[in-house]
Formats: structure tokens, sequence, C-alpha cells
């Protein structure tokens, strides 16, 4: 069971340089509240709230946050399993938010998606390489020969035996599935993957030999990822800019060293600060701890959203909504940290 | 909450008004009418002919149905074409017992069901366990009649304890003893058909809580295994069953139509089985209103009963 | 010497299925003195839950500990009968749960749930527990707890219903609190807040701990001595310094090479282990480690290692044929002797 991880190439310089491979502007995703005899709405969960982001090709783009705070309803707009309530979606140069399911289907190749659990995400009554060349077939890439060759090399690349291909899906460990969710979402080629907390569930060890896949597969491949996750210390090693949201918004976007060195969101350093190191000497260190809880979507705070947990804020943070502002760091905070 | 009640009922409006029509027109496609039941050989053509017209019976099926509704909405649901009275004067006669029988055997079946549910779901895959899975079985699979009448040959006629028809003994003044007499056997009869379903319930409900996270809390707080069982699983295994009572009502009524039948219960399901025999429209229409209503309401009144025991459910 | 709280000997841990006996934890051993922190470390089916809830003896209908012993203040856990061990249960020894979203009776309010312990050990009328669970929960941080004790679960955030059950554990001043990953299925800035609530309690009285989980970040912050534990058995113990300062068994080390860390700047690939953790089924003959161990020779196949001390204080233990060759070579040359 050897990872392809001989193959040594210069990692493409990933200066943020040409066209975006996907840019979401002003992206909403309400979900209204009903109420009364006639269902009427009487409000929204505002799980996104006018995100928008790049993604260029070939880098890893790392979104981070807490949970309701929006990162997987952002990835799933963006692969379209919701259709966005407000905002544009433009992945190639193509405007995806407002295509048909026809349009769609020819875009989906380029487009996938990992789960943060892909048992349920598979159907337990068909053969692994069923599910595998399903999408090949559906989408006319390959004749059922070819389909069941390139099956096989597929499960070779995220490194597992070409027998396994005659398994059923419970007959996998947690590690093992998710690696055949990323051989699903390899087999079509696709230029985009959004992996939507591929490791979260998974135990250290094998957290680590599916990230160092990741990695290996995006070098060999030349893929682009947005990389949804809760854990830092995953983002930070997978990611090359990192994007840091709470309820709904992006409060800061970064190259990952700066980000890490350089916080500037209160919130993000609370989020690094929160971080437990795996270094007892560092225990006992100065850290900030955030109090109370995560505000609901449906009733975010006036203002800056964070201001009810931000331990520097002061009267314009309870009026004014911030803007993410700067090239290279930009930061949606009316008192940055420098 | 308020809200949504009126929003239930304003909802539950369009399906009764379906259900009239349905009812209306399946009983209309029945063969048979009513003046041929009690056409005697004398009558002529002629006069069976004008019975009908009296009746309304040779208009056209909506124009029936039209009159039957906008009667039915001053609350007036006609005369029975078999006994000539008023429909829900009949009816107010008989609601009273069949009430009886009904919320009797429920209780019957509650009282059954919890305990041996519970037990069953604690001793999973022992002895009991097996037993009560059986006798459950059987519950759901005799019909009632069966059930109805191997209870009067044994408690009847083998063993003369209980009497097997009626409500009081004839020629008597009734009173509460011998009515609870006659009670028995088709309270019994009706009860532990519906125990035999509910059993399953209970067992499958305390079984899934069992399993759950805070009983391990509440045992780790060391409290007896007897409060971990009847407390804290008891109480979420409730809700289930609770609420299925809405279940059970349409159940209820169709077996209580049986079992009216064979103990001469004066209720409604005998009187539904005669109004069958003779075609009585009028008397139909209502008795199928009343059971209707009774199944939407009883919907209602589970939902509302969630949100009374989960205390996680709001309506609003 | 010190007087130790809790010996744990050799325990063997074993559930009766359909098809025999399946042992589940064998070989544990440790000790822990009143207000230390103990960690227990390792993956997902390695037996740290079972070895938790055998000293709390909650195994459920099939589990038992079937040899070794469980000493807590003298008395041995395993072989008690059932009303004394319910006297100890929430009493002298308390447990914390990892979902408290599930650990928490969803149909009885907080203030009932919370008096049902104070009641049943400290033999409080109904006013005299209501007013003590009360002043609980104030110490673990809840505000409104008046208000509190009569809502339901369900109205409080994991957060939120993490303290509460933190409030019952410790509401009969345990000698010994367990905390069965109290933390993981918390966001981490929530996280960050209840280890800092179990720190300053830990403080304020002389409970001692024992912490399970799979985060050695958490860890490397909470704990005085770790556990790692592999498929069943501990193959390591240490302090917590000496453990990821120098660490001795390779699944160990794997354990630290494969976090991310977010501390320093780290451009190498993570360390992973190969494989999964073996099923109770069918375990490896001789070290259970050998088939995902680098090390692993011809002795490691065949035959078991014992835990054996590293040092004369006997502090650090491994179980592993290399580090035990190794240790004999430098005693040889340091002419020391066991």
């Amino acid at each position: 069971m050897s990872l392809p991880t001989e193959i040594k190439i210069e990692k493409p310089s990933k200066e943020r340089t040409g066209t975006p491979l996907l840019e979401i502007n002003n992206l909403k995703q309400y979900y209204p509240i009903k109420k009364g005899i006639f269902s009427k709405t009487v409000g929204h969960v505002k799980a996104v709230d006018g995100l928008s982001l790049q993604i260029y090709p070939g880098e890893t783009l790392g979104l981070v946050g807490e949970s309701g705070c929006g990162k997987s309803t952002t990835g799933r707009a963006i692969v379209q399993l919701e259709k966005p309530s407000e905002g544009e979606i433009i992945f190639d140069g193509k405007n995806i938010s407002n295509f048909t399911n026809r349009e769609m289907r020819s875009i989906r190749t380029e487009l996938q998606i990992i789960f943060q659990d892909p048992y349920s995400s598979l159907n337990p009554r068909k053969r692994i390489g069923d599910l595998l060349s399903e999408p090949l077939l559906f989408h006319k890439l390959a004749t059922p020969s070819e389909a069941k060759k390139k099956v096989e090399d597929m499960l070779e690349i995220v490194g597992l035996p070409k027998s396994y291909r005659n398994r059923y899906p419970h007959e996998f460990s947690g590690g093992q599935r998710q690696r055949i969710g990323i051989a699903r979402a390899l087999i079509l080629n696709p230029k985009l993957i959004v992996c939507d907390e591929p490791v979260s569930a998974l135990d250290v060890s094998i957290q680590a030999q599916v990230l160092n896949l990741l990695k290996d597969l995006q070098n060999e491949f030349n893929l682009t990822y947005l990389f949804i996750g809760h854990g830092l210390g995953a983002v930070k090693y997978i990611s090359d800019r990192i994007a840091v949201m709470y309820l709904g918004n992006i409060v800061e976007i970064a190259k990952t060293e700066e980000m890490f060195k350089n916080p500037k969101h209160p919130y993000t350093l609370a989020l690094l600060n929160a971080y437990p190191v795996p270094n007892p000497h560092l225990r006992g260190r100065q850290r900030i701890v955030l109090e109370g809880d995560v505000p609901s979507p449906a009733n975010p705070p006036k203002g800056c959203k964070f201001h009810t947990r931000c331990p520097i804020a002061q009267s314009k943070c309870r009026e004014e909504v911030p803007v993410l502002t700067g090239v290279h760091h930009s930061v949606a905070c009316h008192f940055p940290i420098n | 909450m308020f809200q949504y009640i009126i929003r239930r009922l304003l909802i539950a409006i369009p399906v009764l008004l379906g259900v009239t029509i349905f009812n209306f027109f399946i009983i209309n496609l029945a063969p048979g009418n009513p003046v041929d039941m009690f056409v005697n050989p004398n009558m002529s053509a002629a006069d069976i002919l004008a019975k009908k017209e009296a009746l309304g019976l040779n208009d056209p099926l909506w124009e029936q149905y039209g009159r039957w509704m906008g009667s039915m909405l001053q609350g007036d649901f006609g005369y029975s074409f078999a006994t000539y009275e008023p429909v829900l004067d009949n009816i107010a006669a008989r609601i009273g017992p069949t009430l009886l029988l009904m919320g009797t055997a429920l209780i019957i079946a509650y009282l059954i069901a919890i305990p041996v549910g519970i037990l069953s779901a604690t001793k999973q895959y022992s002895f009991i366990d097996y037993l009560t899975t059986t006798f459950s079985f059987f519950g759901i699979s005799i019909p009632n009649f069966f059930l109805g009448l191997g209870a009067i040959y044994v408690f009847g006629i083998v063993f003369p304890i209980f009497p097997t028809g009626g409500m009081t003994t004839l020629g008597s003044s009734g009173g509460f003893v011998d009515t609870f007499m006659h009670l028995v056997l088709p309270a019994m009869v009706l009860g532990t058909a519906i125990a035999g379903s509910m059993v399953r319930y209970v067992r499958s409900s305390m079984l899934e809580v069992l399993g759950q996270d805070y009983l391990r809390t509440a045992r780790a707080k060391g409290l007896r295994e007897f409060f971990v069982n009847n407390k804290h699983a008891l109480r979420n295994a409730l809700i289930p069953i609770v609420t299925i009572i809405g279940l059970e009502i349409p159940l209820l009524i169709g077996g209580a139509v049986v079992t009216e039948q064979i103990f001469q219960w004066p209720g409604l399901g005998q009187l539904t089985i005669q109004s069958i025999g003779s075609r009585d429209y009028p008397m139909l229409m209502a008795l199928n209103f009343i059971a209707a209503f009774t199944v939407l309401f009883s919907n209602l009144l589970t939902d509302l009963m969630y949100s009374v025991v989960d205390p996680r459910i709001k309506y609003n | 010497m010190e007087e130790y709280l809790l010996k744990v000997d050799k325990v063997q841990t074993v559930f009766k299925t359909g098809k025999g006996e399946i042992t589940s934890v064998e070989e544990v051993s440790f000790q822990l003195k009143p207000g230390q922190t103990i960690g227990i470390v390792g993956e997902s089916g390695c037996g740290k839950s079972v070895t938790s809830l055998s000293i709390m003896r909650l195994l459920g209908k099939h589990g038992y500990v079937k040899n070794g012993s469980i000493l807590f203040n003298g008395k041995d856990l395993a072989k008690i009968s059932e009303a004394e061990m319910r006297e100890i249960r929430g009493n002298e020894i308390s447990m914390i749960f990892q979902e408290p979203m599930t650990s928490l009776n969803p149909v009885f309010t907080i203030g009932n749930q919370m008096m049902e312990g104070i009641r049943l050990h400290m033999k409080l009328g109904k006013k005299e527990a209501r007013n003590y669970a009360i002043e609980m929960l104030n110490s673990v941080g809840i505000p409104r707890s008046e208000a509190i004790m009569n809502e339901f679960p369900h109205a409080l955030s994991g957060g939120m219903r993490q303290r509460v059950m933190i409030a019952m554990a410790l509401s009969c001043r345990p000698r010994l609190l367990i905390a069965d990953e109290p933390t993981t299925a918390l966001d981490v800035t929530i996280q960050a807040q209840i280890l800092e609530l179990m720190k300053k309690l830990r403080s304020q009285s002389n409970t001692a701990i024992i912490l399970i989980t799979h985060d050695l970040g958490v860890v490397a912050e909470m704990v005085d001595k770790i556990i790692v534990m592999y498929a069943g058995q501990v193959v390591e113990e240490a302090d917590v310094f000496t453990l990821f300062d120098n660490p001795k068994h390779p699944y160990t080390k794997g354990l630290i090479g494969s976090i991310p860390h977010i501390e320093t700047h780290q451009e190498d690939r993570l360390i992973s282990i190969p494989g999964a953790v073996p099923s109770l089924q069918n375990m490896p003959t001789g070290c259970r480690f050998h088939t995902r161990c680098e090390f692993a020779t011809e002795r490691c196949l065949q035959e078991q290692p014992n835990l054996i001390q590293l040092d004369e204080t006997g502090e650090h233990k491994v179980r592993c044929w290399l580090a035990e060759e190794e240790a004999y070579v430098s005693r040889e040359n340091k002419e020391v002797f066991v």
C-alpha cells in the first residue's frame, strides 16, 4: 500500500497570478424561518451573508471557522448542491450560479466535492468498483472496460489495492473510505475539489495519511482545493492561503504563514490561541479565551458580528459593519491588531 | 400553539370535505338502495318509484350530495331511512356505550402493554422476551371476531362467568355492576388485540432509549437500575407511545364495529353494521363523518401530545 | 512513597458475545495519586473508554473485568458488590462524557438532573439540594443559574451543557473525576473555555483526573502523566514532558509526528502511521503494533513485549522490544542493573 510519494515535482509558485479559477461575489445563503397560521416568513437564518473570495489555479484555500459559521454552506453552494439565495459563482470564467441542471452537468466533472463522512455518501449496496465507475459512465467519459481500468488505476493512486474494487463500503475503515471518497472525486479529472472537513472524523495518524495523500495528488494532478476545516493544524498544513469565517462572513484572509505569524482580526487571534498546542513546554502561555457562545445566525448582532465576544470591541464596532480591506492580507475589523 | 391549532383545523376542512364526497359516492355505488330494503310484495312499481321520488333518490348524485351538505352545514344530518328518527338522536343514544367500550379497551391495552413492553425490552433475548413477543404476535394476528367467539365460548359457555351479549341484563334496570359484567368480555377482546401491537411499540421504543448516552450518565451518578429504567428510560420511551394513541383510534373504531356486533353491544359499531344492511344513506353518511372527524381530531391530539410530553417540541 | 488513590493492575476487560468472549483491553496498569491528572491517549478502538468504564463498572450487561484489580482507596472495584459500587459512583468517582448533546436526559430539567445525585449522595433535602445545585452551576460559570435550573437541556448550547455535566460530576466533591473526551465535540474556542474551567476547578480541589482524549494538544495542556494505549494495551507511560521530549515507543513517536503543528513553521510531510488499528477479533500475535511498525523484527512478530521500566524512578515505562534492548545496552555500558 505505497503512496505515490516519490514523485518530487517542484511546487509551482503559488503567487496569486492570472485569473482566478473560482470567484465568488457577494454570496448569500438564507433559510426562511416560518411562523403563524399561513406560514409567513418572519426572518432568515443567514448561513452565508455576502461572502466574496477568489481561488487561483493550483492553490489550496483553507476555510476555517466554528460550527455554524457557514463554511460548509459555502462549499455546498460552490458545487451547486444548493442554489444560493443571492450572489454569483464564477467558475473558469462562467457564471454557474444561474446554470440550469443541464448546463450544470457539463461543469460537474470539473467541480467535485469530498465529504466529512464518506460512509454516508457511499451507497452501501454497491461495490466500490461500481461506485467509482458510475460517474465515468454517467458522463459518458469511458466505456465499461475503460472505466474498469481507470478505477483500478485510481485505487492505486489513492493507495488502495486494485482488488478492493469488489468490496462493499462497510468493509473499509474510516481512513480507507475517505480514500475512496477522494478517488471518486478524482476519477472525473476535476479542476477544483471542495474538501468539506475531509479529516475531521479521522484519528490523527489516519488524518496525516489523508492529508499527505491530498498534498501529493495536488502536485501530481495540478488540482485546486477549497479545504474546509475546523482543525487549525490540518488547515495550516495543507493550505496556501487561509480565510477565517465568523457568522457567515470572511473576517480575515491571508497567506498561511502570514496569517499565523501576524493575525490581524481578534477572532483569528483567539482561534489560534484556543488551539491546544501539543507541546507541554508551552503550557501556561498568555492567551485570549473568548467568552460566551457564537450568536445565532438567525439573529446576528448588529455592526461587527463579532463585537459581542470581542475583547477589544468599542462603540464603533456595535454600529458599523466593518468591510474586508487590504490587498494581500485582508481583514474586516475596525481596529485590527498590528 | 393557538395559531398552530387553528392552522391544523383549517387544513382539516378540505380533508373532511373530500372524505364526505368520497363516502357519498362509494355508498351510492353499492348495489341495492334503501327502498329495496323495505319493499314488500304488495307494493306496485309505481309505489316504489313514488317512494324513491319522495326520498329524493331519483335526483342526480351531485344534487343529492349538495342537499346533504347544505343541511349538514346547518347541523341537520337528516332522518334515518330505516327508523324515520333523526339521525343525530340515534347517534346520541349510541355514542355513550361506544365511548365506554373504546375507553376501557384502550386503558386495558396500556395497562398490559407498558409493563410487558418494558420487561421485554430490559430483558431482551431472554425467555420472557421471547414469550411476550410470541404472544403479541398472536394478539396482532388473531382476528377480533375469532377472539370474541373464543371468549364467548370460554367465559360464557364453558365457564359461564360473564354475560355474552348486550350492555345490561334484559329486563333489569342496569346499574354499575351489571354494566361492568357486560363490559368485561368485549373490552378485553378489543383491548388485548390492541395491546398486541402496542407491546411491540413499547418494546422497540424502550430498546432504542436503553442505548442512549443519558442513561449511562444516570448510572454514573450512582442511581439504582430501577430508577434508571423507570424514570430516565421510561419517560423517554413513553414519548412515541403516548402519541401512538392517535394511530390506535382508527384501529379502535374498526375493531369496535366488529366487537360490538359479536357482543350485541348497543354502540355506534353495531349501528353501522345495521345501517349498511338497510342502506340507510343518511345514517351512514353521519357515521362516516364522525369517524373521519375523530381520526383527524386524534391526529391533531397526537401532535399536541408531543409538545406536552417532549419539551423539545414547540409549535408555532 | 506517597499513597496512591487509584491502582489499576493488569486489568483485563472482556465482553460476552454470541461467539464467546472478546477481550477488549488487557494488561492495563497505572497508578494515580490524589490531585494528579493522568491522560490516556490513543486512537479510537484502542480501549481508552473501556478502561474508564471498567473503573466505573459501567460496561453494560455483557462486559466485565475478568482479571486484574482496580484498587481505589484500598477497595478493589472489580470485586465489591453492586450496592457498594453505586455508593462510589457519582460520589467518590464521577464521570463526564464526550457528547454533551446526548449525555443529558432531554425530558428532565437541568435542576432535576443536577439534584438527583446531590440528594442521593449528600442526603440533602429538596430545598437545600436545589440551593446547592445553583451554587454548583455558578461555580462552573453558568449565567442565570437559577433560571437555568428550570430549563431543559435542548435550550442550552453544547458548551453550556458540558458545564452542566461538569457541575453535576463535581457536586459531590469526588476524589476522582474521569473525563472521557470532554471537549472533542466542542468548537475550539469553547474547548478552550472548558479546559480553562477544568484547570481552575482542579486547582481549587484535590480531585484526581483521568483525562481520556485522542488530542495530544489537550493532554499537553492539561496532564501530569500520560499513558499511551494501543490495541487494548498500555504501550508507554511517562510524565508529560518526557513523553513529548523523548518518546520511546514507535507508536507514540508516530502519534506525535502526525500532528500538524500551528506554533512552528512546518514544510515537511507529516509522519503518518500506515494502516489502521487492528480489530479485536484478529489481534496480531507478538507485539500488537508490529503490523504498522517500520522497525518490527522477527522477535516482534513472535513474542509479546512486557511493559518495562526505562529509568530508576520507574516513571517511564514502555512496551517495545527495541526500547527494551536499547535500554539494556545503555545500562550495561553504565553498569547499572535493574
